[in-house]
């Protein structure tokens, strides 16, 4: 099996004393799922956020797609890794000032040279996966928060990643909303794409991940198959967490 | 405030105003009648008989003092719009530097602003006219093959000419105006959401083209204001030409009171002057303002 991120002993503070990230150590292998859950602050957010480098961190070392990061925090290095990897935030983050197939060609057109043409032609191939391609000339206000984040995803896939990060995808959305994003996820996940994914949505953990990683505190607590997580958790406190999560 | 609090509040402001300006036409009155003068403009289109180092257009001593005030105009114009766009080139950068990853960048960026915004304009137009070019030798500073000719005389460019006097007002509006400016144009870049730079940082674009491209459009309704404000103000500021004798509008019409003692003439002249100065600038951002605002059909 071929490793696309091995993270080794990840530490981080923000302020002095307080561990963002603690030791942390995780393999992804391609085509894997990973789902990473825990009580908020618990630095989930800070440790998907170092896979692509909008993070820096203070100790250990981290091996995408077979580029090496450090603490260093490398700039080219960094750089290469993101037209590798793809990202979806919680708030969908669009530009809101351009259509949303403009949203979807900045990247190729600007980072890999891609003539504008092409580009738009795999733009809207990829909103059509999503289902949206009729909203091809509209701009992001005009859609709800389901098709926003759908935009989100076909504008991270553009770049072709090899990996895709998603911190909390869905959890900016009403509730009805909700399952359009993680049906296109899931169909990315049959395709073969490997993926980090922060959410708290068990069924889409239950039946799409192969790991499920619970954090507290900026510690990795246990990283289990998903059917022994939820049913039989190793440690008191991942069962509390999920105890407190059936409740809501 | 109660509204009977309110009413007498308004009450007693409008008789305030109302008693100031007829202090004022007394005193105008009064003024006219003591100079023996009388109010009225023929005297415009009588010779100026005074010299003009600077003319955009020809004059000679003996034009009327109206052409004379509106070469004065064209100065003014002339010396405040080129100030404009080199105060905001300059301010543009400085408020990138200020704003970007590179910290000896942003630290240089805010000294150059604190240093700036704390010395007197007057002090660095000085500096500039004295120190600048006054401060060079007589002749041929530097000169490269003709095309470029710098001297105490000012810069000469491929045929072009800029004074002393005009380049030292550039230089010193240009270079106050744009610590201002990178200010409002920082303001502008910290208004758009962290998650804007996340975004395309994730994207693999770069720091410099995300600016350009996301940053940058989504804070032009935040920065354009700003400009203005700062726009006016150079426009104002400009009339410390007289400190470095050049001869703008203020300058002028200096001149022409005390050749003439047409003090109240005059001072309409030059409201009026800067007025239309003003409505030009704000009229062309109002104009700036709605081209954005029409591009972005989303809001
Ligand atoms: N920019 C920052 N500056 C200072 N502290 C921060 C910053 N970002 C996060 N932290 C702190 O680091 C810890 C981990 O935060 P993180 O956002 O990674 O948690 P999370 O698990 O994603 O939480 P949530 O579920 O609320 O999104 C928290 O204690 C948080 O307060
Ligand atoms: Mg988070």
């Amino acid at each position: 099996m071929e490793p696309i991120v091995v993270a080794k002993n990840l530490t981080k503070s923000y302020t002095k004393g307080l561990r963002a990230l603690d030791n942390v150590s995780l393999t992804v292998d391609k085509g894997k799922v990973l789902v990473v859950m825990g009580p908020s602050g618990s630095g989930k957010s800070t440790l998907i956020r170092t896979f692509n480098g909008l993070e820096t961190f203070d100790k250990g070392e981290i091996n995408i797609l077979g580029i090496k990061v450090d603490s260093t925090h490398d700039e080219r290095k960094i750089q290469k890794i993101r037209r590798r990897v793809g990202m979806v935030f919680q708030q969908f983050n669009l530009f809101p000032h351009l259509s949303i197939l403009e949203n979807i060609t900045l990247a190729p057109i600007h980072v890999q040279k891609r003539r504008q043409i092409e580009a738009e032609e795999y733009g809207m191939y990829l909103l059509s996966q999503m289902g949206i391609d009729s909203h091809a000339k509209k701009y992001p206000i005009q859609l709800s928060g389901g098709e926003q984040q759908r935009v989100a995803i076909a504008r991270a896939l553009a770049l072709k990643p090899e990996l895709l990060l998603f911190d909390e995808p869905t959890s900016a959305l009403d509730p009805e909303r909700i399952n359009e994003v993680l049906d296109a996820m899931r169909t990315l996940a049959e395709q073969g794409m490997t993926m980090i994914v922060v959410t708290h949505e068990i069924g889409f953990a239950k039946d799409v991940s192969d790991q499920v990683l619970f954090m507290d505190s900026g510690k990795v607590v246990e990283t289990s198959p998903p059917n022994i997580f939820f049913s039989n958790a190793r440690h008191e406190r991942s069962r509390k967490f999920l105890n407190q999560l059936d409740k809501h | 405030m109660k509204i009977n609090q309110k009413l007498f509040l308004q009450f007693g402001i409008c008789i305030i105003f109302f008693g100031l300006i007829g202090i004022l036409i007394n005193n105008l009155t009064i003024n006219l009648i003591r100079t023996g003068l009388g109010f009225n403009f023929s005297w415009l289109f009588k010779p100026a008989s005074f010299a003009l180092a600077e003319h955009p257009l020809p004059y000679t001593s003996s034009d009327s003092y109206a052409w004379a005030l509106f070469i004065g105009w064209l100065n003014s114009l002339k010396v405040i719009v080129s100030s404009l766009i080199l105060a905001t080139f300059l301010g543009t950068l400085i408020g990138f530097a200020r704003t970007g990853t590179n910290s000896l960048l942003g630290l240089i960026s805010a000294g150059y602003i604190t240093i700036i915004r704390q010395t007197p304009l007057l002090l660095q137009l000085m500096f500039w006219y004295f120190v600048g070019f006054l401060g060079l030798k007589d002749n041929m500073f530097i000169q490269i093959k003709n095309i470029l000719n710098i001297s105490n005389q000012g810069i000469e460019f491929s045929g072009l000419t800029f004074s002393s006097e005009f380049l030292a007002l550039l230089f010193g509006l240009s270079i106050f105006t744009s610590a201002y400016i990178a200010e409002v144009i920082r303001g502008g870049i910290l208004s758009v959401s962290r998650g804007q730079w996340e975004a395309f940082r994730s994207l693999g674009i770069s720091e410099r083209k995300g600016l350009t491209l996301i940053i940058l459009p989504q804070a032009l309704p935040a920065i354009i204001p700003g400009l203005t404000s700062q726009y006016l103000n150079l426009a104002k500021n400009s009339t410390l030409a007289i400190a470095v004798g050049y001869s703008d509008i203020y300058a002028i019409n200096d001149t022409i009171i005390n050749q003439t003692g047409r003090a109240i003439e005059c001072f309409i002249i030059l409201l009026i002057s800067f007025l239309l100065l003003n409505l030009l600038i704000t009229n062309t951002m109002e104009i700036i303002n709605r081209l954005i605002l029409k591009s972005r059909e989303y809001s």
